[in-house]
């Protein structure tokens, strides 16, 4: 059989298992390289930072990437999301996602760096006189960037756009991917490849379904947006003229896009009327044991992170990794689900807003969204139940910020492997991964396909979508990978010499 | 931090038979000696009390922990407990618990107690990591809770 040589076929797409003889057959040109990292966002980072600090050469590791800098996913996301790099993330000081070893932390080295002890301060008294410091964004993008060139990332990386990640007949893998038009002389390139890592975040922005079918029905994607897209035209507006927002969320993009709208009310004179919507609305501290309470009131539930500190590595991650099924599930929604930071000036805006009537808040389910009558407004009608009348709120605009939750079936690789490669979906339909993060059912011969951040929420450890999960994923996935034959084991000698190596930013 | 009960009582121990050992020799050439070699039993005493009846003091705290959402143990807690563990662990010296290890000066015991606490505390909320990149995962255990 005749193919178009340097691309795949219908038929091969269809051949779960390759061989070096399908490729050859097809004109695609293979590499061999030991370890590809699949994503090239933070999570690749984090993972190939570790195998750096490990010992692991450069030309033992590819990044198969359409970004050209590990952050620049995130900094999209946080920017949509109202984080500047001025602004603070909702991070914990020693999460340290261009340090391993956590120390010294973003406080310190903020506190050092501007001559400013007050954060240091804030770091000791927190969280109990003080609120958790968190540190801003364009710091942490700035020491990725600084840690990225240190372990020569730029030599790691090769751009494309990853297709498919498929078993091999006689044991470890094919990652064929996509070049940037015009880079290569074939359509399609592969890596072979003995252990493949995926971190490829999420599939992409979820919107309501109510809002989706609005916006799809009135062909409307100006005043109906999501918060992790671009929508500053937004804010632009309702500096100009009076407006009615209608914000939906009560997690920390809600709390952050109604700091903005509160800000732009203080400092630049808009005057903008917000109507916030709870699905969800407690009242008073969530959990019936002294042992296992948070606080919550006026519809949001706080905590300082997005899981008790403890899940990332105390009680809670051991707790965690003892549960299966549904326990495991239950347990993951109890810790987590929709929560915010309590942080003093955004109680205080709240506060203020709902004095002088410009910070109103809804609650219930949403029955429509449809254009007002005079089609010059949004209208919401939520419905009632347990003693709530319907209500309806006519907006200008309206802010989805309920969260970025994707079905991991709409990442095509993802769905590759599901398909092709072995792989099944855990309690939360998520990537299924053992405590060691390989991603269960994909072993082949002695290669191994691990996968690490937001996809694999649901598995043994909660906080997988963040810069510590990221990098406790990357050291649990280096240990296993040196009982593989992969790298040495980072041990105490060789951490203390490669620490210092970081603090004096010597290249690797 | 955010440690398990276990790893409480590893860290105290580790600590205390390692940095706090060095440190208390390093104290005893400082400090004034009126009663002679003998400050090296009453100091060394007093080291072991702090492990021994730490023990008892991570259960409580472990305890206390619990009351805690987040399951952790602010910073500042690490430095404050200082007081009461300080207070009993000199009125135990002073009633010749465990053993007599007296005379002690109290200027002799304070000098001791609080700048190997504060350097324990420092160690533990960073520069341990450096050394036992694990550690903080484990919830300040050594020996089990990976894998």
């Amino acid at each position: 059989m005749t193919y178009t040589q340097g691309d795949i076929s219908q038929q091969l797409v269809d051949t779960s298992v390759w061989s070096d003889q399908d490729l050859a057959d097809h004109g695609i040109p293979v590499f061999d390289v030991p370890f590809v990292s699949v994503g090239g966002g933070i999570g690749s980072f984090s993972m190939v930072d570790t195998l750096r600090i490990a010992g692991v050469t450069v030309d033992q590791i590819r990044v198969v990437s359409d970004l050209e800098r590990p952050s620049q996913t995130y900094e999209y996301l946080a920017g949509n999301s109202q984080i500047r790099t001025d602004h603070r993330l909702r991070s914990d000081s020693s999460s340290v996602i261009d340090c391993i070893w956590g120390w010294p932390g973003y406080a310190l080295r903020e506190a050092w760096g501007k001559k400013t002890p007050s954060v240091a301060i804030q770091v000791f008294l927190e969280p109990v006189a003080a609120d958790y410091y968190t540190p801003k964004a364009g710091q942490v993008y700035e020491s990725i960037n600084r840690e990225a060139a240190r372990i020569s990332w730029s030599q790691m990386l090769t751009q494309g756009v990853v297709r498919h990640v498929r078993r091999r007949n006689h044991g470890d893998y094919f990652v064929l991917f996509t070049p940037p038009t015009g880079s290569a002389s074939t359509k399609r390139i592969a890596f072979r490849t003995r252990f493949v890592h995926m971190a490829v975040g999420y599939p992409g922005v979820r919107f309501l379904d109510d809002l989706q079918q609005y916006r799809q029905q009135h062909n409307d994607y100006q005043r109906v947006v999501n918060a992790y897209e671009p929508h500053d035209h937004v804010y632009a507006e309702m500096r100009h003229r009076p407006c009615t927002v209608l914000v939906r969320g009560a997690g920390i993009v809600a709390s952050r896009v109604l700091q903005r709208l509160i800000d732009d009310r203080d400092q630049h004179g808009a005057e903008t009327t917000i109507v916030h919507l709870f699905r969800n609305y407690p009242t008073g501290p969530q959990g019936k044991k002294a042992t296992f309470r948070r606080p919550a009131s006026k519809g949001w539930v706080y905590q300082g992170f997005n899981f008790p500190k403890a899940a990332w590595g105390g009680q809670m991650r051991d707790h965690l990794e003892s549960l299966e099924g549904k326990d495991r599930r239950d347990f993951i929604d109890a810790i987590g689900g929709t929560n915010t930071a309590p942080r003093k000036d955004w109680r205080e805006q709240l506060d203020r807003g709902e004095a002088e009537g410009f910070y109103l808040q809804g609650r219930g389910q949403v029955q429509s969204v449809v254009p007002s009558p005079d089609s010059r407004q949004i209208r919401t009608v939520v419905g009632g139940g347990n003693g709530v009348p319907t209500t309806q709120y006519d907006a200008d605009f309206i802010i989805d910020a309920t969260g970025l939750e994707a079905n991991i079936e709409e990442h095509r690789v993802v769905m590759d492997l599901l398909r092709h490669g072995g792989a099944g979906k855990n309690v939360k339909g998520r990537l299924d991964v053992a405590r060691d993060f390989r991603v269960r059912g994909t072993d082949n011969g002695e290669g191994r396909i691990y996968a690490s951040g937001s996809m694999t929420l649901g598995g043994y450890y909660a906080g997988v979508d963040s810069f510590l999960g990221l990098q406790y994923a990357a050291l649990r996935i280096h240990d296993n990978l040196v009982s593989a034959g992969f790298g040495r084991r980072i041990g105490p000698g060789r951490s203390i010499s490669q620490w210092w190596k970081w603090a004096r930013n010597t290249a690797l | 931090m955010t440690p398990t009960l276990s790893g409480r009582i590893q860290s105290r121990i580790v600590l205390l038979g390692t940095v706090g050992i060095v440190w208390t020799l390093l104290i005893g050439l400082v400090v004034p000696r009126p009663e002679g070699a003998a400050v090296y039993k009453g100091l060394f005493t007093a080291l072991l009390i702090v492990a021994v009846v730490g023990i008892v003091w991570e259960l409580i705290y472990h305890v206390l922990q619990q009351y805690r959402w987040e399951k952790d143990w602010p910073t500042v807690f690490g430095l404050v407990l200082a007081i009461p563990e300080g207070i009993v662990a000199w009125a135990l010296l002073q009633n010749g618990v465990p053993w007599d290890a007296r005379p002690v000066q109290a200027s002799t015991f304070l000098t001791m107690f609080i700048t190997l606490w504060i350097l324990i505390w420092a160690i533990t909320n960073g520069p341990l990591q450096i050394l036992f990149l694990r550690w903080r995962y484990r919830g300040g255990r050594f020996i089990g809770g990976w894998g």
